[in-house]
């Protein structure tokens, strides 16, 4: 109880910020200590914005910053060519919206008889 | 003695004791003191026990156990070829089955050969029961040298920013072939209750080890050291006590973690209470 009250008024504790401290250290530590892993993120991370757009992977720059409270991850990665909008690739994106859908609570029978031979479609064409 | 015999060696009749090295990558958390305690502890339990100073060029486990004037020769005497392993083991002035093997004072870490140091603890384990390896700080050859004899490992911390940050980088480095376990020192209860000083359970959600035990920071820790009379050889009072709960746990005894309690007198408690009510 003492020791609430004066946590109401006194505000942080040095413990407290000592294990702030600590949290953020490691976190940069592991990073540093970790490059494949950083490697591969990036790789993950280029290998997903290709999708949509595209990108120029020799000067993709992933950099980590501490500032006072927060470990942020910058990423700057240059765009050569943004593509005419094009359907994204065919198996993924059905059943991402079937799962919104789902996810909306159960859809009205009509719009799922609808949906399903919208995506029989695009399948033959291709 | 006539400790069990770890399971792979139960069919040969060559003993093998358990080599512990202790370490903490940052210096001053006490791994000194908390080798000569858990050793004389150990010893105190009726295992045979080796100390071993792996801090080459920084002796110091002789003087926390008050052995300095019986030291003549040292590791690299040993691994030189200049003394034999029974010259160099010097006998404990308390406990019966206790031995250290001295740093050399005069030399230099890297003058150490790992392969001969991993030779020189294997022999170790087929005549004690324990081999504790006392650690040099930092993470170079010297750290290598400690750990390579040994397949399980102590680290102590102290409940600071840098300590904390040290082991964690120290347990990443040893892997998981050295089973480390945690002792947590010069903890200030006190100090915890207060929120200035970080607790048992701050510093072990970060490690995440199995906790042996937690040594206060308590005053005689220095007077027996200043003594060269480890704290561990008294049977009571709450320090040496947890020394000894924590040989029991190492020992394979489950015993629970010792953790120091905040002891408030009266007027502290007023205080408490005064100054619960300024801040």
């Amino acid at each position: 109880m003492i020791e609430w009250v004066k946590k109401m008024f006194g505000g942080p504790t040095s413990s407290s910020t000592a294990k702030e401290r600590l949290r953020l250290v490691l976190m940069t530590d592991h990073l540093a200590l970790a490059p494949d892993i950083i490697e591969n993120m990036k790789r993950d991370l280029v290998d997903v914005i290709s999708r949509y757009v595209e990108v120029d992977r020799e000067h993709v720059e992933v950099n980590f910053e501490r500032e006072d409270r927060a470990l942020a991850m910058l990423a700057n990665i240059p765009i050569v060519n943004v593509n005419r909008p094009s359907p994204p690739p065919e198996p993924a994106e059905p059943q991402v919206a079937h799962a919104v859908m789902a996810a909306s609570g159960p859809p009205p029978q009509r719009r799922r008889r609808r949906k399903k031979p919208a995506q029989q479609n695009p399948a033959p064409a291709t | 003695m006539h400790q069990p015999i770890p399971h792979e060696e139960a069919a040969s009749a060559v003993k093998l004791g358990r080599a512990i090295v202790v370490t903490s990558g940052k210096g001053g958390v006490g791994k000194t003191t908390t080798t000569a305690n858990l050793g004389t502890a150990l010893a105190q339990r009726g295992a045979s026990v080796a100390l071993v100073d792996a801090d080459v060029g920084l002796r110091n486990l002789d003087i926390v156990l008050g052995l300095e004037s019986r030291v003549k020769f040292h590791v690299l005497d040993v691994l030189e070829g200049k003394a034999s392993l029974d010259d160099a083991l010097v006998r404990d002035k308390h406990s019966e089955t206790l031995v250290l093997l001295a740093a050399a004072q005069s030399r230099e870490k890297d003058e150490v050969d790992t392969e001969q140091m991993r030779a020189l603890i294997q022999s170790l384990r087929e005549r004690y029961d324990y081999v504790l390896i006392d650690c040099p700080a930092g993470i170079e050859l010297g750290f290598r040298n400690a750990v390579v004899g040994a397949d399980e490992a102590i680290v102590v911390c102290t409940p600071e920013v840098s300590a904390v940050r040290d082991v964690d980088r120290v347990v990443g480095l040893l892997g998981n072939r050295f089973k480390p376990q945690l002792i947590i020192n010069r903890l200030r209860p006190q100090l915890v209750k207060k929120g200035k000083m970080l607790s048992v359970e701050d510093v072990n959600a970060i490690l995440r080890l199995p906790l042996l035990g937690v040594i206060a920071d308590e005053p005689e820790i220095i007077i027996t050291t200043n003594k060269g009379e480890p704290l561990a050889l008294r049977r009571e009072g709450e320090t040496a006590s947890a020394y000894h709960a924590i040989a029991a746990r190492v020992a394979g005894e489950d015993v629970p973690a010792p953790a120091p309690e905040v002891k408030e007198s009266f007027m502290e408690k007023l205080g408490t209470i005064f100054g619960g009510r300024r801040a």
